[in-house]
């Protein structure tokens, strides 16, 4: 290891404030420093992140890559104020600097103030309990695994004529001292392979790509043979994409598959339901609590006690345990997704979706695992209730402007249906919504609820944050399909 | 701060000192880059200080080649012995991987001699209540010129200066210094009506502090971008002429940057693989890419594999003359590098741009939205609807509706979609309104024809 800190520590032990040169006065002192009259809360995040990455492309793993970062972040937050300062370097002298950065917005940023001496903990479970860490994976073992998916991927077709495949691993071990008497610990593996392939026939190129991971060991990798599995599905989409047809032009009914089109949750309403664009008045979903924003068939959660999964966290970032937030049930809009500041300013419960992308970012009230829950319909009967529409099953990116509610999700695997039945592959398109409107045209839900496969990023404000989606196959009863043909 | 001033003198010879200690520890090459910066960004909300940041950071990054096997290992810690640890964990690696026959470092014969002033450091130090007020000024600007705008995502005000160390094992040493100014401002605007919102922003950024617009044209700017998408409605599925504004246009000099790209070509995975010296554009189009523009946001005197840069012609009056490359993806492509390296720390190099652009025509963008009978203006794009494999393009858009050769009413909830082959061959017009806001920039463009989807 690069780092001074963090080794091979497991969730069996407490993360120690010494694997950070630290100790637990120089902290408080810190945070008293910083929580000074009218700052309603302070924090502090430290964090070490170690990340990893081979990569493979024209059958050789030529490329390996390892990060080292460490440092704090000191935040103070009064009123709807928040000063934040960050240091990778982490002496009492940083600490002092950054607290008297942070605590500027108050009013009489001087003197300190005594904070409770905070209870030591360790989160309440263990959601990814990973005994031999993704950072003591040999090098060796992840070539060898590239070179498997590789060879795996031309197999499967020669017309495959490039394979990409990249394995990334990054731990993290954070603690929180917060100012309302918390400090804790928590240690964050996360991982995942990414496969795409070009096809080539008669000049003409396709590419399809396909990944998974999460909070996991390699082992996950080597279970049922995925990665193997992950090959063969992104050599799948390039061959399928060379016979597909352009895609259709104008509102249609569109069914999506289970699992990753999950995606349309996550822009359409997810962001939209994220606390501090509601306190502000700038979303679309301003003052719809308790509105109808569904169709009733529609259910759906924001979960990030999900074991492993690469949207969930033992706790956020800000200490709070995770939890389970129903935003819409059976079309109802039930709840908002918090952090600390803005259940505070808008009087509601924190849920534990305060997050951010490392300590140089500031914590945000972002999603963790989003999706529907599954409903009664049976998936082939969906399609078969389409007389000429769209079956799309996976995609690329997605977008939302918050304030006007419109939502953009991109196809990069989808079919035509005509006359109930699934025929033509067409080339991705993007489909194009609005927020608060589509899920009340949502008429059938089936009963097989997909999880994705562990592949998302979700942006705001410039910071990334790893996240999970999921759906079962729906019926939109119309929406704009961006194709080219009429 | 005098010893953060000595630490980073202190660079350059850190940077010596590790390829020193990466020679000795088994490496035939090496190259090295240290950054180091300081951030302070201001955010105000309604007439409040928002959130305040302020941050100093430093990174550095260290690549390796043992033979013609490499890797590439990055730290923030500084500490002697964490860099001992790094050189000998970087040496470890580059062994675990294969041999690549075309990788290496440039040929020392080429590296940047001489390394011009671009001017692009600006030794402005705002106080903490200074940019507060500059921030509030960019929001009251954008709040007080329309009773409609009745909210706000927030006015910000951010500076950022950083130094680049960049040293390799051919005795390359360079670096210099760049700093940058910005403000922005997010209002939102409710029709008084329906109640319907709609959020735009406008910005400035600038290595210069006295080169910034003034806070209040950039909040009436934006005001004016907001309050013109009210009682915005979707229109009928149909193609049409479409006239994209100066901003939506860049990002389509985005799209052509990526295509253009070594490592995109080199892979099969650029639809414009295969296609040097072949016309691409009607003969009026021409693309470059100048990484000497004085004081230019993409400007810098050599790449992050110590080539000068240079600048190129990218698209030659409709021709595609030239990709942007560096040393690997050069070679790989049996051409020489472009001066176009890109590194981020900790990363290997990679291909970018530094000042992409479209060279203006004549014409004002008024001009060129009398031409359309019936089409589109386009100033928004939203999603990531492009197969750069394909070129196949279709992405959600909102603007104006043009009828008669005038703006007749705000649209969204559209796509727009075509295949960037057909976009550039359909470039019928090129506005004059040239003006650089980013690294990637082009004036307004009229296309020919694209497919509308809407109702």
């Amino acid at each position: 290891m690069v780092n001074g800190c963090g080794g091979s520590q497991t969730m069996g032990e407490l993360v120690q404030l010494t694997s950070f040169g630290l100790t637990e006065g120089e902290v408080l002192g810190a945070l008293g420093r910083v929580k000074v009259r009218d700052v309603d809360y302070a924090d502090l995040y430290f964090e070490s992140c170690v990340s990893e990455s081979v990569s493979m492309e024209e059958s050789l793993v030529k490329r390996a890559t390892k990060s080292v970062s460490q440092g704090v972040g000191v935040r103070a937050t009064a009123g709807e104020k928040t000063g934040f300062a960050y240091s990778d370097e982490l002496t009492k002298k940083d600490l002092e600097l950054a607290a008297d950065t942070a605590r500027y917005i108050a009013n009489s940023p001087s003197g300190t103030e005594a904070v409770p001496v905070p209870v030591r903990q360790r989160p309440t479970r263990d959601l990814y309990p990973i005994e031999r860490v993704q950072a003591e994976v040999a090098t060796a073992d992840r070539v060898s695994l590239l070179n498997a998916i590789d060879a795996e991927a031309r197999r499967y077709d020669p017309r495959i004529k490039n394979v990409m495949a990249s394995f990334n691993t990054e731990y993290k071990v954070v603690i929180v001292a917060t100012s309302d008497g918390t400090l804790i610990g928590d240690v964050q593996p996360l991982s995942r392979l990414q496969v795409t392939c070009i096809a080539e026939e008669n000049g003409q190129r396709q590419a399809g790509s396909f990944g998974g991971g999460g909070r996991v060991g390699f082992q996950f990798y080597h279970e049922g043979d995925r990665y193997l599995r992950f090959a063969r599905e992104a050599a799948r989409e390039a061959i399928l994409n060379l016979s597909a047809v352009d895609a259709p032009a104008g509102v249609m009914p569109v069914v999506l598959g289970g699992g990753w089109p999950g995606i349309l949750l996550h822009e359409a309403i997810g962001h939209g339901l994220e606390a501090d664009f509601n306190r502000k008045k700038t979303s679309a979903f301003s003052n719809l609590l308790g509105k109808r924003v569904a169709s009733d068939v529609c259910t759906i959660v924001d979960d990030g006690t999900l074991p492993g999964r690469r949207g969930s966290l033992n706790m956020d970032d800000e200490g709070t345990p995770t939890g389970r937030t129903v935003l819409i049930e059976k079309g109802i809009l039930r709840g908002y997704i918090t952090d600390k500041l803005n259940a505070r300013l808008m009087g509601i419960p924190v849920t534990g979706n305060g997050r951010r992308e490392s300590y140089q970012s500031v914590v945000l009230p972002r999603m963790t695992n989003t999706f529907m829950l599954a409903g009664t319909s049976d998936p082939e009967e969906i399609i078969r209730s389409v007389d000429r529409g769209l079956y799309a099953v996976s995609f690329g990116g997605g977008q939302v402007d918050i304030t006007n509610g419109k939502f953009v999700f991109s196809a990069s695997e989808a079919y035509l249906i005509e006359g109930g039945k699934v025929t033509r592959p067409v080339k991705g398109a993007t489909l194009i919504g609005s927020g608060p409107e589509i899920l009340t045209k949502v008429s059938m839900v089936g009963h097989d609820l997909k999880l994705d496969e562990g592949i998302g990023t979700c942006g705001k404000e410039g910071q990334s944050v790893p996240v999970g989606v999921g759906l079962p196959t729906i019926r939109i009863d119309e929406i704009t399909v961006g194709g080219t043909q009429r | 701060m005098n010893q953060h001033l000595q630490q980073r003198d202190g660079y350059s010879q850190l940077a010596v000192d590790l390829l020193a200690k990466a020679k000795r520890s088994g490496a035939t090459e090496a190259d090295i880059i240290i950054a180091d910066g300081e951030t302070f960004s201001v955010q105000v909300r309604l007439g409040a200080v928002d959130r305040l940041t302020k941050a100093r950071e430093k990174h550095l990054g260290l690549r390796v080649f043992v033979g013609k096997r490499s890797a590439s290992t990055s730290t923030s810690d500084f500490s002697a012995g964490s860099l001992d640890q790094l050189v000998a964990e970087t040496c470890t690696l580059a062994k675990a991987v294969v041999e690549d026959q075309v990788s290496g470092l440039p040929a020392a014969d080429q590296m940047a001699g001489e390394k011009p002033d671009l001017d692009l450091y600006d030794p402005t130090r705002l106080n903490t209540e200074q940019q507060i007020e500059l921030a509030k000024r960019v929001e009251a600007a954008a709040m007080s010129t329309d009773e409609r705008v009745t909210n706000s995502e927030g006015g910000d005000f951010d500076s950022s200066s950083g130094r680049v160390v960049l040293g390799n094992s051919h005795g390359f040493l360079g670096e210099y210094q760049s700093s940058s100014f910005s403000m922005s401002v997010s209002p939102v605007a409710t029709d008084p009506e329906t109640g319907a919102m709609q959020r735009d922003s406008w910005y400035d950024v600038q290595r210069k502090f006295v080169k910034l617009d003034s806070p209040e044209a950039v909040g009436l700017e934006a005001a004016r971008r907001t309050v013109r998408k009210l009682g915005a409605k979707k229109v009928a599925t149909q193609r049409v002429p479409v006239v994209f504004d100066a901003e939506a246009a860049g990002s389509l000099m985005g799209n052509l940057c990526s295509a253009v790209s070594g490592y995109s070509l080199y892979k099969g995975a650029s639809f414009l693989a295969g296609q040097l010296d072949k016309s691409l554009a009607p003969e009026y189009v021409t693309v470059y890419d100048d990484g000497r523009v004085v004081g230019g946001l993409g400007s810098r005197p050599f790449d992050g594999e110590g080539l000068p840069t240079r600048r190129t012609t990218v698209v030659e009056r409709g021709v595609l003359k030239s990709y942007l490359l560096d040393t690997y993806s050069g070679r790989k492509l049996g051409l020489a590098s472009t001066g176009n390296a890109s590194r981020s720390v900790g990363e290997n190099p990679s291909v970018g741009p530094t000042n992409f652009f479209l060279a203006p025509g004549t014409k004002t963008a008024q001009d060129i939205i009398k031409t359309v009978k019936q089409g589109l203006y386009v100033t928004d794009l939203i999603g990531f609807g492009i197969n750069m494999v394909t070129g196949d393009y279709s992405r959600g858009a909102a603007g104006f509706w043009i009828e008669g050769g005038e703006l007749a009413y705000p649209v969204e909830e559209i796509t727009i979609a075509g295949n960037l082959k057909d976009i550039f061959a359909g470039i019928e017009m090129i506005g004059n309104d040239l003006a650089f806001r980013g690294r990637i920039a082009s004036p307004t463009v009229k296309i020919a024809e694209m497919m509308v989807a809407g109702n």
